[in-house]
């Protein structure tokens, strides 16, 4: 055995840096799923009755489905009987300072380097963070109020936003767009919500951190951010959870709707508890629907996502480009490490005239981990001068870890213009032995490798979450290549 | 400097090295000649470390230090270089990037403070107009792209600016042009002094026309069978190597 590959096995030895649990009491519906689960979640949330028959009508649909099993996820089935649908901290009363918040909460974040008083302090970013299923603390709302901007719980929103969220709630994926979204309709517990106004530049990043916690608990969030007419917003959004034996299912919706000349860019650090290292038990599995709508024109979306967490990823944020001349982006780093899974990818549908998209996705695989791209283009027949650059690339760390492309192409309209670059390589014993000889250590060279092969996507990332990525990427990839 | 002592090797079994002894002084430029398969990228690949060969005795002591018990980089941080035969292009790692994380290592290996990003600059600019290297290869992925004899000039750019003791030209003369070779061949002899050593490697003798060697070896199946000075390429050119082969 040559010596990198010892030096990638030894990522097998790295433990799970945020594995462990807050010790707080929860309030939680016993595991199963019926009809009065989906009515008791409703009730707790003291939900209007469109929401509950909203939520019903998504669950009777839900039962009729299967689980897909197209991907090239291998996993067992997951009985979703055993699987608890509401957790929520207590005290569950408002919040209006941190002075208030349950001081183990506070720890967890200071153990996960997110101390909330410093980001407020220092990055100016407002926080909303979710800890497991509710909405503790929501910072900078002030601010954020004299912009107009309206950042708060999706169940706040329910209840002093009605209108916007009746109008816009599943109008980008529908209850039945799929098996995961259909069960994220019923039982959704909580999530966030973003209206811009027209003309408003949102003044700060907003960012949102989700944490799992609670024992065998799904995590079903739903988030939806409408930016009205010549409005622009930076969404982030950070995850990390514990560790755990039993795998943890977690299905999140997204919806974006960006009317004429809005811009919203999405990012995503995703840090989820990948499984035990050496056997693969346990770690997070992450099913999730984002998709956002550019529905006026000249508007833009962009997707950033670095995915180093999670035991699966199932996982394609897309865009419907309706309006004329609106932009879809796609910037994406997965990585697989050990016995990771991830099979991510995005959708991007032409609708409207001289539309354009861009997608970059660059796939890491390390130790025993699969990685696999499953982009689709769609270019609808009235969509004239639709233009598309794709260029996805894998990487492979070490000779037990596999990439996969599956890019779909779907073209209805003869004016478009296709761009597809795709490329596998490998860290080579040659690339480590030349970084070697130039006095360049073989986890400094691998870094550096990764970290230019990311380039492109990290460069998308707001500031202080590129440093975040970086720092990830080292992390995850630590001894295994380092 | 270097001391190499019945330096035998192998790899899956076969023997490729049949009792090496060479002995290079400070200053000194060293040529081995010998045929495709004689064993003298074997030989450097071992001088550097790498790690597919087996070695089944002998020992290469450098300065008084035993480098085959050091870890690759550690021999390069000592001050072995190689440039190689076929350079290793790294995708979307930036060559200024690169050179200066090789520096950065070697000085804080010396125990010396990193360069500056300015100070890195000038310094690499100087060096590149010895090579006749154009700037837009700094912002390019290492090696990526380069042209075969581009590879090249861009491996002695690395040598120039890492400064090695030690430095071992693998072939370096195969793939360039002759004007090329003038601009490789000029870059090494500037680089030469009486602390410096060398040990070139090549088939033919037309890199020795520009590159005066102290020493030539011929290298027939893993053993040095004659050593001489620059005569002895001149009679290599002009017999080959068959009246030295057993």
């Amino acid at each position: 055995m040559s010596k990198d590959q010892k030096i990638i096995d030894q990522a097998i030895s790295r433990e799970y840096e945020y594995g462990f649990v807050t010790d707080i009491e929860q309030d939680i519906i016993p595991p199963g799923l019926n009809e009065d689960v989906v009515r008791i979640i409703s009730d707790k949330k003291n939900e209007p009755k469109w929401l509950l028959d909203w939520r019903l009508k998504a669950f009777k649909r839900w039962k009729k489905m299967k689980d897909p099993k197209w991907s090239m996820l291998n996993y067992p089935d997951i009985d979703y009987q055993n699987i608890s649908y509401y957790s929520a901290p207590k005290p569950k009363k408002k919040l209006k300072s941190l002075d208030e918040v349950d001081p183990q909460i506070l720890k967890t974040y200071d153990k996960l380097g997110i101390p909330i008083e410093e980001q407020k302090m220092l990055s100016n970013v407002a926080v909303d963070a979710v800890f497991d299923s509710v909405s503790i603390t929501t910072t900078f709302k002030e601010e954020l109020e004299k912009a107009g901007v309206i950042f708060c719980s999706f169940s706040e929103a329910v209840h002093n936003h009605p209108d916007i969220i009746k109008k816009y709630l599943g109008s980008v994926v529908p209850t039945t767009d799929n098996y995961f979204s259909a069960l994220n309709s019923a039982v959704f517990s909580d999530g966030s919500f973003v209206y811009i106004p027209k003309g408003v530049r949102c003044p700060m990043e907003l960012s949102t951190y989700f944490r799992i916690n609670a024992s065998n608990t799904g995590q079903f969030e739903r988030t939806l951010i409408v930016a009205d007419e010549d409005s622009h917003v930076s969404y982030l959004e950070g995850c990390t959870a514990p560790m755990r034996d039993e795998n943890q299912l977690h299905a999140a919706v997204v919806e974006l709707v960006a009317l004429k000349n809005a811009e919203i860019k999405y990012s995503t650090v995703q840090n989820w508890y990948p499984g035990d290292p050496k056997t693969g038990k346990g770690g997070i599995y992450n099913f999730v629907t984002k998709r956002g709508i550019c529905l006026g024109d000249n508007s833009k979306i962009s997707w950033t996502q670095v995915e180093t967490g999670s035991a699966l990823t199932w996982k394609y944020p897309g865009c419907i480009l309706k309006g004329d001349g609106s932009v879809g982006e796609f910037y994406s780093v997965a990585l697989s490490n050990n016995f990771q899974q991830a099979d991510t990818g995005t959708k991007m549908v032409h609708i409207g005239k001289n539309t354009k998209s861009t997608i970059i996705s660059k796939g890491i695989s390390a130790g025993k981990g699969q990685n696999t791209y499953r982009g689709g283009v769609k270019i609808m027949k009235n969509a004239e001068n639709a233009r598309n650059y794709s260029q996805c690339d894998s990487i492979l760390i070490g000779d037990k870890c596999g990439a996969h492309t599956f890019p779909y192409i779907d073209i209805r309209n003869p004016s478009a213009q296709m761009e597809h670059e795709a490329s596998t390589s490998r860290i080579g014993e040659d690339q480590l032995f030349y970084c070697n000889q130039r006095g360049i250590s073989t986890e400094d060279a691998v870094s550096m490798i990764v970290n230019g092969f990311c380039k492109k996507v990290f460069n998308e990332l707001p500031m202080e979450f590129a440093v975040e990525a970086q720092k990830l990427m080292e992390v995850s990839l630590e001894g295994s290549v380092g | 400097m270097l001391i190499i002592k019945d330096l035998h090797a192998s790899i899956d079994d076969k023997k490729i090295l049949n009792g090496i002894n060479l002995s290079i002084k400070p200053g000194e430029l060293h040529a081995i000649m010998g045929r495709n398969g004689s064993g003298k990228s074997t030989l450097a690949n071992i001088i550097t470390g790498r790690e597919d060969y087996d070695i089944d005795s002998g020992s290469i002591l450098f300065n008084g230090k035993d480098l085959l018990d050091q870890s690759p980089e550690d021999r390069a941080l000592d001050g072995v270089f190689m440039s190689f035969q076929y350079p290793v292009v790294i995708p979307g790692v930036n060559n200024t990037y690169f050179l200066k994380a090789a520096l950065n290592s070697k000085l804080k290996h010396q125990g010396l403070k990193e360069i500056n990003a300015v100070d890195f600059m000038s310094l690499i600019r100087e060096k590149l107009k010895q090579v006749d290297m154009d700037e837009k290869y700094l912002s390019r992925a290492v090696n990526d792209g380069f042209s075969g004899g581009e590879k090249k000039r861009n491996e002695i750019l690395q040598m120039l600016t890492l400064e090695p003791t030690l430095s071992i030209l693998d072939e370096t003369d195969s793939g360039l042009d002759i004007d090329a070779l003038k601009i490789v061949a000029k870059g090494v002899n500037d680089f030469r002094n009486k602390e410096r050593s060398f040990l070139a490697i090549t088939h033919y003798q037309r890199l020795l026309d520009y590159m005066k060697p102290d020493f030539i070896h011929v290298l027939i199946d893993g053993e040095i069978v004659k050593s001489g000075n620059s005569e002895l390429a001149k009679e290599l050119e002009e017999k080959g190597y068959s009246w030295l082969e057993k």
